[in-house]
């Protein structure tokens, strides 16, 4: 029997990925490169948050205490966030973007994929469906970097930047605590460690045909799985739950 | 302006199995891949398709629109090329 | 979202007079003229000027809804939004790829809009300051745009009509989304319900500023309307729109800010309240409290966007170079 308490944190944790991730997408909307890849951005976007709403409803319901999405959604604490550092971090530009969009969607594909075989039927359903529509983001994502890696010299100096920027933040996404080791026990959850391999190999096979390459790394940053975050998460909740704060218990 | 153009593409969606390619609009992409990535986000996105076709629109050969009468109006004559054309007995039943 | 009633277009041709009657004898007929037609220079150029007004206005139009994406205030509301706000931009696209069949390019188009020569929809240079400008903004603003809209379904000109067909079947959803959002707000508390009426009242009278300069004073509507590029002048769209709208706002709870509307029996139609066109055209003119934001949100885009367009473009050539090489190789 899984413990319900851990379950809603765990599915609160994959929550808040996907709609912290779809928040910062959205930022792009009416202000991307070309106007193709404004529409491309927001249908990610559109994805991420459709996969969060279904995760915080699940949450709610096995929580039982009545709270729906949009309680859990936007109506914690920082620290009651759990989401990975990398989805918080500012746009930056749009080398910044897609190479978060790289790393972080090979790992969700990959988690994803991991999570069609859980015991919990309710998350073999979210992640049948999710599946399909990360598939597509990896595919962007690949694209684009070896086009900006190989483009021009200043587009590849700056990919070589965003990797230098984000790279530090990947290694959380593999992290086994307390929370992801019972729910992998329970056979909910994945073990993570085991989608590093193949994700590395992934990100080095793109990285190698856009003619770039992982930066060495000797620190990876952690903290947001225990809700200690960077100090962008405040401002990004300041605007998430504005509507919610300056006007509480009102239906929208 | 000194901007570069990008190349425009015309998209084609079917709609589903059983049916042609349908001509639905153009997107604007710098080489092939990146055009059916566009195709897809932007025309495709009510489920209006199942699969996608793009062509670069400089490499559609057009009847030139005042050959009209040349390429097309001699063909109105032909009425012998429809069924209608032909006389059967209501008795022989449908032909 | 639609450009108002069009702005500075100049219909003036100067093809012989047996060519321009072949052509009307088309339009008249209700034949729809495709790209490689012949048609009268003054045709085109009024199509295009058109045409690119109303791509500009749904690009410049993602940004006052844009602002509050982040700020919706619950997903369900955030996810229509940005598909709203999306759809902005794919109809923006749908109409500059209508454009670009006349002559002129995507990038020309997009030059125009950045270093102020060309207008778009005013509308969009009003603030949307509050959720429930959202609201409004869906109610009236789309409101406004799909009677306009539906019109042009009919446009003489094939790719033109085509895109506004497909934006109308898209849109469908914009108009009710506003008005759903209003309605919660108005069966809500007092601070809701004040917050949709000043929100109305923001927006009523530039939302009927979307049609355009009154009949007598649109300089170039009679040849448009010849030409059926237009079909239903500005006035008698302008009216359709307070008629269907008003009955809307009663079911809200709501009143529009004009103290003159008024229920005329006989023309079975609303009077109301002549439009301050000072506020118009000083608007249209560039002095609305968001016209320079707009423009320098645009430009900045496409500032910053210039780099990653040219690495598409750099390596399309690599690899194009690539294959040709590879060609020559194998030969």
């Amino acid at each position: 029997m899984v413990d319900n308490n851990l379950l809603f944190q765990y599915l609160l944790r994959l929550g808040d990925d996907q709609q912290i991730l779809s928040q910062r997408l959205s930022e792009w909307c009416g202000h991307a490169p070309t106007l193709e890849e404004d529409l491309a951005l927001a249908n990610i976007a559109l994805d991420l948050l459709g996969q969060a709403r279904s995760l915080y409803t699940y949450a709610g319901e096995v929580e039982g205490a009545g709270r729906d999405e949009d309680q859990l959604a936007f109506l914690r604490y920082e620290n009651e966030y759990t989401n990975a550092l990398i989805v918080e971090r500012p746009n930056g530009d749009f080398a910044h973007t897609i190479t978060r969009q790289l790393f972080y969607s090979v790992y969700m594909d990959l988690h994803w994929n991991a999570l069609l075989s859980s015991k919990d039927e309710t998350v073999r359903a979210i992640a049948a469906k999710a599946v399909k529509e990360v598939d597509y983001h990896v595919r962007h994502a690949a694209e684009w970097v070896i086009r900006l890696g190989q483009g021009t010299e200043e587009s590849h100096q700056r990919m070589v930047e965003a990797l230098e920027e984000f790279a530090i933040y990947t290694g959380e996404l593999f992290e086994m605590d307390d929370l992801a080791q019972q729910m992998f026990k329970a056979g909910v959850g994945v073990d993570l460690t085991l989608l590093r391999p193949e994700w590395e190999q992934q990100i080095a096979a793109v990285l190698g045909e856009a003619g770039l390459r992982m930066p060495e790394v000797n620190w990876m940053q952690t903290g947001g799985r225990s809700g200690e975050h960077t100090e962008h998460l405040g401002h990004l909740l300041c605007e998430l739950q504005y509507m919610q704060r300056a006007y509480p218990g009102m239906t929208w | 302006m000194s901007e570069k153009f990008t190349p425009l593409w015309e998209v084609f969606i079917r709609a589903r199995n059983g049916l042609a390619h349908k001509h639905a609009g153009s997107i604007h992409a710098a080489d092939a891949e990146m055009a059916l990535q566009a195709a897809r986000d932007v025309y495709t996105r009510r489920g209006e398709g199942q699969s996608l076709w793009v062509v670069r629109s400089d490499q559609i050969v057009a009847s030139d629109p005042s050959d009209k009468d040349m390429m097309f109006e001699p063909t109105a004559s032909k009425i012998y090329r429809h069924p209608t054309f032909y006389e059967i007995p209501e008795e022989v039943g449908n032909m | 979202m639609y450009s108002q009633g069009l702005i500075g277009a100049d219909g003036s041709t100067v093809e012989t007079e047996e060519f321009l009657e072949a052509f009307q004898k088309r339009v008249d007929a209700e034949q729809k003229i495709e790209p490689n037609d012949p048609m009268p220079e003054g045709y085109r150029r009024t199509l295009v000027r058109q045409i690119s007004q109303h791509a500009h206005s749904e690009i410049v139009g993602m940004l006052p809804e844009g602002n509050w994406i982040t700020r919706a205030p619950t997903l369900r509301r955030k996810a229509a939004l940005l598909a709203k706000v999306q759809d902005e931009g794919g109809h923006g696209l749908y109409l500059y790829s209508a454009a670009e069949t006349l002559g002129v390019s995507r990038e020309e188009l997009t030059d125009q809009l950045l270093t102020g020569a060309a207008k778009y929809s005013s509308i969009f240079n009003y603030p949307a300051l509050t959720w429930a400008d959202i609201g409004a903004i869906g109610w009236l603003v789309d409101g406004a745009a799909i009677m306009n809209q539906i019109a042009l379904c009919r446009c003489s000109y094939g790719p033109y009509s085509r895109a506004m067909i497909r934006i109308c079947k898209e849109e469908s959803f914009h108009q009710r989304q506003g008005y759903e959002i209003l309605l919660t707000l108005c069966r809500g508390t007092d601070a809701q319900k004040k917050m949709a009426q000043e929100a109305v009242n923001r927006i009523w009278w530039p939302a009927l500023m979307m049609f355009g300069p009154h009949d007598s004073a649109s300089t170039h509507s009679d040849q448009s309307m010849h030409w059926k590029i237009k079909r239903f002048s500005n006035d008698n769209l302008r009216d359709k729109f307070v008629n269907a709208t008003v009955p809307q706002a009663e079911y809200l709870g709501l009143t529009v800010p004009d103290p003159n509307l008024k229920w005329n029996e006989e023309k079975q139609g609303y009077d109301y309240s002549d439009i301050d066109w000072d506020e118009f055209w000083r608007v249209v003119k560039g002095d609305g409290i968001c016209n320079r934001d707009r423009i320098k949100a645009r430009q900045k885009a496409h500032r910053e966007g210039a780099w990653v367009r040219e690495a598409a473009l750099a390596f399309a050539e690599k690899r194009a170079g690539a294959a040709d090489a590879a060609r020559t190789a194998a030969e």
